[in-house]
């Protein structure tokens, strides 16, 4: 018997598991992917807004402010890059100038930090590659970038570095109420325990249905996004978006903390909650609106485009509250944007409510610190050779875009969240994300991963668990 | 007279050439810039030949597991399949030189395979 | 730091031969550095047929035709270090490298000739549409599966691209056992050589649909279907043609970018059309001393030619590394026009030239009876017809030293397609 059964290792799920992870508790993350980060977590446009967009007095807007606030120290401890680049607002029309303000004021309220207009001078000087029509834009000096794999990938590691379990390639048919708590029903047996937290994404109103008469619907709101080659990186220094006008929303330019520069995302409703594939028409979109407040934007030097799918609730702001006619049951649903901005605050509000119910009390020995992987092209020559004197591994090149080596790879492999497919590697170390889109690594990580993990060879290596297999056969095998 | 259109194969050049016959007797070929088109041309007209390249399986090299190999000689178009599935399961033992015969007379062709690599 | 006086980045075919070239041109102080674990390049994985007809005038295999020239190196004593990175070159010809052995180490050269070769467009530089499930590869990814590692990639397959790897991947997976249902070409003419076109898919009966992309891609976790469809003259897919292939597999064969981020690091001017860096006649870029040569260079069709280059670069590295290079020279403009899309090289100067040079290009579209003319300022110094040019192939014009220098007040060279 658990005390708390989480069902969902997106960011929310892992910050909740990891802020858990303080007290206490016997806790499990269940999640039907092969991997953490495998669903809204992991497309997206990984950036931490500032806070000025939510509704003043919503949770998404307490939540932002909060979360963003706690990046810095929650990217020290847990050895994740993050940046904060700040953000502009750009309204490319005078006559539209009353919404930077109207965004200010919001922001005031909602206790964004340093939020002023910049007139197009400054805007210039600051972003030279900004459109032409910018008249002026909303600053947020806060508003910072992240990688979303990297920090659910690190928050989950360190939850089981301090006691969670975590349960991957499991997936909850059922949730049935007992008399001391819930009974989870998974494809790989049941598992009773007193909390049950939903942070299944798009699903959560599937789990919550389960439990409440109250129904929930989230609808999946699918954008579509480019991500370009780092050649393309340094074109903007800030997150760009588009004042949202009566044209509509626009897109957002932003850098990556890697280097890349991402455009995106489009905005559509629909009913597929596995509908995360891209389309012709939402890419043309991108490329469109991408202009708008960007000039010269090098779209020739796409690497790869993807889609995402926001868990949108439609009432339009987060629920994070234990579920009234079901007792034990939290839900942590309707996590839009601001969701990954919102996640640390977000992970504490759960674990927060989590002692409160089961009066948990706080470990003595937590660890609040983790220690990522080692980003071999960030030292320096004396201190990789230091490395690769220890573990030759380290000097064999695997993905040459990104000058990721064996080492890494093989780290990745042996963390506390085990990586077991080609992109759980990929999110981990980078190798494969390059501009060469992993064409020339894959065989080579491939073989590292069957070398390494007893009951994976070559022939049923995945790309991301299940039937994703790379490998159908041998040569002539079916002659 | 029965005109057929083809393109040779001889080279990366890729000529077009004509061939005009009379049943099975070559009347001319045209458009051909050298000679190795004009023999391709009367060649794939009355017995049309390939060259197959393949791999087999290879054991004990620090290489490779598979070495690359052809056959010596262009075998005809449509024993194509069967030297490929002649080659099904075939294991060598390293060292492998270029050249080496590792199938003889590959499905009753009269041709044997030979190595491209060294393994 | 270690010294040397040449130092060639990448082991494939234009490394070798520029090694080859450099040492018996009489430098004797010559390191190859190569990634992979052993010489030769992506030709170690070409194993079909129909290379070095130019260069030894007999159809050799990928794997045959590097041998030769790894012999070539081999006999000459040249250096060669393995599993060897280059992780940068700077301005100053000091290059960084890494392997397991060595750790990471530098060298200080005297000259480099860049040798790094290309890699394949990704699905992403095309933005298809669909899911990103498992059974999407680069043909060269695909090759690389079944040639050195002997597995499947997949049992049905359909191509977008057909380039030369694509088609000889057509004719590989066939041969191996698997259903190639369609190649598909976005361009209304094929990317590939013609004789691959007839031996890899005409002699299997694969359709080949010009003017067609891959507008889906089914399937969550492995490719369970594409749709293709017709594109018009923009590339933009035609409502109403689409067609449904169930497959389990995708290949792409879309392009080749010239692997050039070390260059670009050091300061290489880049061509924008070649993705290659511009260089003069002996091969030599905006940085003294700094050769480019093979796919690297530009693209291209066959590696007779990348051969041919790379041993102009390699002698050239020579003549600077013992400063016989005339720094005062003149230096003249290569104009591409009217159809020709580039020129390697970029700049010609006249008194550094050997006494035959060969410029190479690439056309723009299928041109049918069209004349490859040369201009010295506006007179035309070259005439000749062609009776069809295609983007996949490579084409060139040969001029001479003293037609060029003999132009007293020579401005410019253009190299231009005409129709009369």
């Amino acid at each position: 018997m658990y005390d708390v059964v989480i069902i969902g290792a997106g960011v929310s799920g892992c910050a909740a598991a990891r802020e858990l992870s303080r007290y206490n508790v016997s806790a499990c993350v269940v999640e039907r992917a092969d991997d953490v980060c495998e669903g809204t977590s992991k497309a997206n446009s990984a950036i931490i807004h500032a806070g000025y967009d939510a509704k003043e007095g919503s949770l998404m807007a307490k939540l932002n402010v909060e979360g963003n606030q706690m990046m810095t120290k929650l990217s020290e401890d847990l050895d994740i890059p993050f940046k904060r680049i700040g953000s502009f607002v750009v309204c490319t029309d005078e006559k539209e100038r009353g919404g930077l303000e109207m965004l200010l004021e919001r922001g005031k309220k909602n206790g964004v930090p340093d939020l002023r207009i910049v007139e197009q001078d400054e805007l210039r000087k600051m972003e030279p590659n900004i459109s032409d029509d910018a008249v002026a834009a909303l600053y947020a000096p806060t508003a910072g970038i992240v990688c979303p794999f990297e920090l659910t990938i690190a928050l989950a590691e360190n939850a089981v570095e301090n006691g969670v379990e975590f349960k991957l390639e499991t997936t909850v048919e059922n949730i049935e109420k007992t008399e001391n708590g819930y009974l989870v029903k998974t494809d790989r047996g049941d598992i009773e325990t007193k909390c049950v937290v939903n942070a299944a994404g798009v699903y959560a109103d599937r789990f919550h249905n389960m439990v409440s008469e109250k129904k929930m619907t989230i609808i999946p709101r699918k954008g579509e996004y480019y991500l370009l080659d780092k050649s393309a990186g340094q074109h903007v220094s800030h997150t760009i978006f588009a004042q949202p006008t009566k044209m509509g929303k626009g897109v957002l330019v932003t850098p990556t903390v890697h280097g890349n520069l991402l455009v995106g995302p489009t905005a559509l409703d629909i009913e597929n909650k596995e509908g995360v594939n891209t389309t012709y028409d939402g890419l043309q979109e991108v490329g469109q609106k991408s202009g708008r407040t960007v000039k010269n934007l090098p779209l020739r030097d796409v690497i790869t485009s993807f889609a995402g799918l926001r868990a949108h609730e439609e009432h339009g702001d987060f629920i994070i509250e234990e579920v009234k006619d079901a007792p034990g049951f939290f839900d942590c649903a309707g996590m839009a944007s601001p969701g990954l901005s919102a996640s640390p605050a977000v992970g504490k509000m759960i674990a927060d409510m989590l002692r409160d119910k089961l009066n948990l009390s706080e470990k003595a020995n937590f660890k609040a610190t983790r220690k990522g992987i080692v980003k071999a092209s960030t030292l320096s020559i004396e201190e990789r050779n230091e490395l690769i004197k220890k573990d030759p591994k380290y000097g064999n090149i695997i993905c040459r875009c990104e000058m990721v080596s064996e080492g890494e790879i093989v780290d990745a492999i042996h963390r506390p969240i085990p990586a077991r497919s080609l992109d759980a590697i990929k999110r981990r170390t980078r190798a494969g994300m390059g501009r060469c889109q992993a064409g020339f690594c894959s065989p080579r990580v491939m073989e590292i991963l069957s070398r390494e993990v007893a009951d994976i060879n070559m022939e049923n290596v995945t790309k991301a668990g299940g039937k994703s297999r790379f490998i159908v056969g041998t040569n002539k095998d079916r002659w | 007279m029965e005109t057929k259109h083809l393109t040779c194969i001889g080279c990366p050049m890729g000529c077009s050439i004509t061939v005009e016959m009379e049943g099975s007797e070559i009347l001319s070929v045209t458009g051909n810039t050298c000679k190795r088109g004009d023999i391709y041309a009367r060649k794939e007209v009355t017995n049309p030949t390939r060259i197959v390249t393949s791999t087999v399986r290879v054991t004990g090299s620090d290489l490779t597991n598979m070495v690359s190999c052809k056959t010596e000689h262009d075998i005809p178009k449509d024993k194509i399949f069967d030297c490929v599935k002649a080659l099904k399961g075939v294991t060598v033992k390293a060292p492998i030189k270029i050249g080496d015969v590792l199938v003889e007379n590959v499905a009753g062709t009269g041709v044997n395979i030979i190595a491209t690599k060294n393994a | 730091m270690e010294n040397y006086n040449l130092v060639i980045i990448g082991g494939g075919p234009a490394g070798l031969a520029a090694a080859a070239a450099a040492k018996e041109a009489g430098e004797d102080s010559i390191l190859i550095l190569e990634r992979d674990n052993q010489l030769g390049g992506i030709l170690n994985q070409c194993i079909h047929n129909g290379f070095g007809l130019h260069t030894f005038n007999e159809e050799l295999t990928g794997p045959e035709y590097a041998n030769r020239f790894i012999e070539k190196v081999k006999d000459l004593n040249i250096e060669y270090r393995l599993h060897t990175m280059v992780m940068d070159i700077s301005e100053q010809k000091v290059v960084t490298a890494m392997n397991r052995n060595d750790g990471m180490f530098q060298i200080q050269a005297k000259a480099i000739i860049l040798a790094m070769g290309c890699r394949e467009r990704p699905r992403g530089a095309l933005n298809i549409p669909g899911y990103r499930p498992a059974g999407i590869y680069s043909a060269g990814t695909a090759q690389r599966l079944v040639n050195i590692e002997g597995f499947m990639p997949g049992r049905e397959v359909v191509i977008l691209g057909s380039g030369d790897i694509g088609l000889i991947m057509a004719r590989r997976m066939t041969l191996e056992g698997a259903k190639v249902k369609v190649v598909a070409e976005l361009m209304p003419y094929s990317g590939g050589l013609k004789r691959n076109i007839v031996q890899c898919l005409d002699d299997f009966g694969i359709p080949l649909k010009l003017s067609h992309t891959v507008v889906d891609i089914e399937g969550k976790e492995r490719v369970e279907g594409v749709t293709i469809a017709e594109v018009d003259n923009h590339g933009k897919p035609i409502p109403g043609t689409e067609e449904h292939y169930s497959c389990d597999t995708l290949l792409l064969s879309v392009g080749l970018i010239p692997e050039n981020e070390l260059s670009k690091d050091a300061g290489v001017e880049m061509n924008p059309i070649t993705r290659g860096p511009k260089v003069n006649e002996s091969l030599e870029t905006n940085i003294d001393g700094v050769f480019a040569c093979g796919n690297v260079l530009h693209v291209h069709d066959l590696v007779d030619f990348v051969s041919q280059e790379a041993t102009t670069a390699g002698k050239n590295a020579v003549k600077y590394i013992h400063n016989q290079e005339n720094k005062n020279a003149k230096v003249v403009p290569v104009e591409a026009k009217d159809g020709v899309r580039y020129t390697v090289p970029v700049t010609i100067r006249p008194e550094c030239m050997d006494d035959l040079l060969t410029v190479r290009f690439r056309v723009g579209g299928v041109y049918k009876n069209h004349f490859i003319s040369v201009y010295l300022n506006d007179e035309r110094i070259q005439h000749r017809p062609r009776q069809i040019m295609a983007p996949g192939e490579m084409e060139q014009v040969i001029l001479q030293k003293k037609q060029l220098l003999a132009k007293y007040d020579l401005q410019k060279i253009t190299i231009c397609l005409e129709e009369k």
